[in-house]
């Protein structure tokens, strides 16, 4: 539920981005500030791409996207200040130690080179990537790049954080690191949007879930409003899920 | 049907394999292309048949019985290329051993690596033959229909030097593998393939340069005194010119002699190529450590994305190969500079155009590092940097380093020279600025691991970044000697740089 008093972080509006068939459909969302919003869907519905729209990576043919009331398309760098964009597949330089990768991101992102030390060192340490600081991360396993990336996502201190599938591949230890830190960024105001496959995180992580078929929102809310619209009081946030999307489906 | 896991089923595998990555690299991946592909492949086997008439036809006629002379220059020219091929043959086992592609299939099936291993030495060296008989084509057939059926007879000597060369190479690069182990072999080897390409050209410019104060490679090859020193006629060390020539009984022993150098090859190392290959496996999983540096630099975004590019250069384990040899080639230009300086010659015009090709392939391999493989270019898209600023600071970062390449030999210049330094520096900055352009107007998105194959992605780039060098390197001699007629290759470089630009897929 949108709260009337808070600021809205995310607000999409007609959002339409076509390749051979329409990949997303005139989406509409709105997210409160300091919300974990969790967006499932089935494969090819539209998540990804909805979510490299709002990050600035993909143009979209036609709607409009605000960023704490920053026109994203009008102002995509002003927007991109105050954004991260985490994907599934780490976006790390092999050739770079994880010190010299966030001395990299706070340079793109202009942080100040005596605060961006000190948070880099938190986050590396917040991570259990201490003795590994000054390694090339060329030897990584996944989970340490995910885990590096994921400092790169937070060293600028974004007021939004958008995770494409950030858990993917990682082991239960490594996963469980990952939704902490995220866990007390929204705790310090932040606010994260993710996609998952997994339903779990996001009965247990989120705030609100929304659920994406064919490029639109189809349901969204609460994971009991999301059961009740379903009309599967007291099931599982998969049944509910698939139930959603099939009833979708029957309608389309 | 081949029996699985027999040496003829890895062989139709292999074979399958590498006609797909030959024909993906003619395409570009495009199936629709192959046409257009094979009639531009055709008009240019036309213009090199071209070319070889002009430079050969003259020595069509030699006897088939040559004198002291002919022998000499036949084995010199044939040395430069064959140091070439080991050069390209030693490269491609160092990528058999560290790239990974199939080979922990391979190793983890039940069937016998050293089969796969004698089938891939064995395909290394047709490759290597075959590229060699690619480029000598049209030279041998000239010779041979102006000078008759006996010059086929170096389409043999052609593969045989194709042969010896990977046979050679396995040889090194294991020996290498053996001695330094497999962290260091990849850097080594790298170098070492680097400076054998080189080191017959560069040897004898710099006895040219030395003794006759000329570039010239075929300065020492007809000199009296090499002619002097030179085995006689009937010496075995000219085997492969006679072969060459026509002579059937040499091109017999020339090819199973090399035949039996890459039996040799295959029964000695195929067995341990495996361990080798799952060596070098281990070494991706070396840790590296850096110095920890005192604290983070403040700085602009620009800045970050110019160092974060040079350090990236640095730390390439690939570009060495790529770029030693260019830079090998300065030495020679370097020397003669120097040698010039020490005896007051002011007339360096020749330099002028072996700097400005230097400059510009340089300059066309960094861009695509630069530009097309950026390994996280959704990062780099996502931060709050606009597009315009993030492809200045990537442009920066590759004329820095073509600058820091060069600025030395333009400081040499000028204090000889001043009118040679002006024209170099200027000809240098528009052969880079032109291969960087077009690298941005042809830019994909690519992992940097493919920097090898950066030339598939585009035939257009590829020759139109050659050619803009080449017309920038004569542009560059023309003026330094001080004529009118430079205008007419700069003209030709603005108009192939804008004719890349007007078909770029950033124009579309």
């Amino acid at each position: 539920m949108i709260h009337p008093h808070r600021p809205l972080a995310l607000e999409i509006r007609g959002l339409a981005k076509r390749f051979d068939r329409p990949a997303v459909n005139g989406l509409d969302l709105a997210i409160d500030a300091g919300e974990f919003y969790t967006l499932l869907g089935p494969n090819g519905a539209g998540k990804t791409t909805t979510l490299r729209m709002v990050a600035g990576l993909l143009q979209p043919d036609s709607g409009a996207i605000s960023v704490f009331g920053i026109d994203a398309l009008a102002e995509p760098v002003a927007a991109k200040q105050i954004m991260a964009w985490l994907s599934d597949e780490p976006m790390i330089y092999d050739k770079l130690t994880p010190y010299e990768y966030l001395e990299f991101i706070a340079g793109l992102w202009g942080v100040d080179a005596a605060l961006a030390e000190a948070r880099a060192r938190d986050l590396i340490a917040w991570l259990g990537l201490e003795a590994h600081g000054h390694e090339r991360c060329e030897a990584f396993s996944k989970g340490m790049r995910q885990k590096v990336a994921l400092a790169g996502a937070l060293v600028h201190e974004p007021k939004l954080i958008i995770l494409d599938e950030p858990l993917t591949g990682l082991d239960a230890g490594s996963a469980r690191q990952v939704k902490t830190v995220l866990r007390e960024r929204v705790s310090a105001g932040a606010t994260v949007i993710m996609t998952t496959h997994i339903l779990e995180v996001a009965e247990r992580m989120a705030d609100r879930i929304g659920v994406i078929a064919d490029g639109r929102l189809i349901a969204q809310g609460t994971l009991d409003e999301l059961r009740r619209q379903a009309g599967k009081g007291g099931t599982s946030l998969e049944d509910t899920f698939l139930t959603l999307v099939a009833q979708e489906q029957v309608t389309a | 049907m081949t029996r699985s896991g027999s040496l003829a089923w890895f062989a139709r595998h292999e074979l399958r394999l590498s006609w797909r990555d030959w024909m993906h690299m003619l395409t570009a991946g495009d199936r629709r292309r192959k046409r257009s592909v094979f009639i531009a492949l055709a008009l240019f086997a036309a213009f090199m048949h071209l070319i070889a008439y002009v430079t050969v036809a003259a020595y069509a006629g030699a006897a088939r019985d040559p004198d002291k002379l002919t022998l000499v220059v036949v084995t010199g020219s044939a040395l430069l290329s064959w140091a070439l091929m080991l050069s390209q043959a030693m490269e491609s086992v160092t990528r058999a051993f560290y790239a990974r592609a199939d080979l922990d299939l391979i190793l983890s099936s039940p069937v016998s690596a050293t089969r796969l291993f004698a089938v891939r030495i064995a395909a290394m060296a047709l490759a290597i033959a075959l590229m060699g008989v690619f480029l000598a084509a049209p030279f041998i057939d000239v010779l041979a229909l102006l000078g008759g059926w006996r010059w086929l007879g170096a389409y043999g000597v052609v593969v045989a030097m194709g042969v010896t060369a990977a046979a050679l190479a396995v040889a090194l690069t294991v020996a290498l593998f053996r001695t330094i182990g497999p962290k260091r072999t990849r850097l080594i080897a790298q170098i070492v393939a680097a400076m054998i390409g080189a080191a017959f050209v560069i040897g004898l410019q710099v006895a040219a340069i030395l003794s006759y104060g000329t570039l010239s490679r075929f300065a020492v090859l007809h000199s009296a005194t090499l002619l002097k020193h030179a085995p006689d006629v009937g010496s075995m060390l000219w085997w492969p010119a006679r072969a060459a020539l026509g002579d059937g009984a040499d091109l017999v022993i020339v090819s199973g002699g090399s035949l039996a150098l890459l039996a040799a090859a295959i029964v000695i190392f195929s067995p341990r190529f495996g361990e080798h290959a799952i060596a070098a496996a281990g070494v991706s999983a070396t840790v590296t450590r850096q110095r920890a540096r005192g604290g983070f630099r403040g700085t602009s975004p620009r800045r970050a994305l110019r160092r974060k590019e040079w350090t990236l250069l640095r730390r390439d384990p690939w570009l060495v190969s790529q770029t030693l040899m260019q830079l090998l080639y300065l030495l020679p230009p370097a020397l003669l500079l120097w040698r010039s300086f020490a005896h007051g010659t002011h007339s360096l015009a020749l330099l002028v155009p072996v700097l400005v090709m230097a400059a510009g392939q340089l300059a066309g391999g960094l861009a695509w590092l630069a530009i097309s493989g950026e390994d996280a270019p959704d990062l780099v898209s996502s931060a709050p940097v606009g597009a315009r600023d993030l492809l200045r600071a990537k442009i920066e970062a590759v004329m820095g380093g073509i600058a820091i390449v060069f600025a030395p030999f333009a400081l040499g210049l000028a204090l000889i020279s001043p009118t040679d330094a002006v024209s170099a520096v200027l000809a240098i900055m528009a052969a880079a600025a032109s291969a960087t352009a077009i690298q941005l107007w042809f830019r994909t998105q690519a992992r940097r691991s493919h920097f090898r194959r950066r030339q598939t992605s585009s035939r257009v780039a590829t020759f139109a970044e050659a050619f803009s060098s080449i017309a920038w390197a004569a542009t560059g001699a023309l003026a330094a000697a001080g004529t009118w007629f430079a205008l007419m290759p700069g003209l030709f470089a603005l108009g192939t740089v804008a004719f890349a630009r007007m078909i770029s897929p950033a124009r579309a």
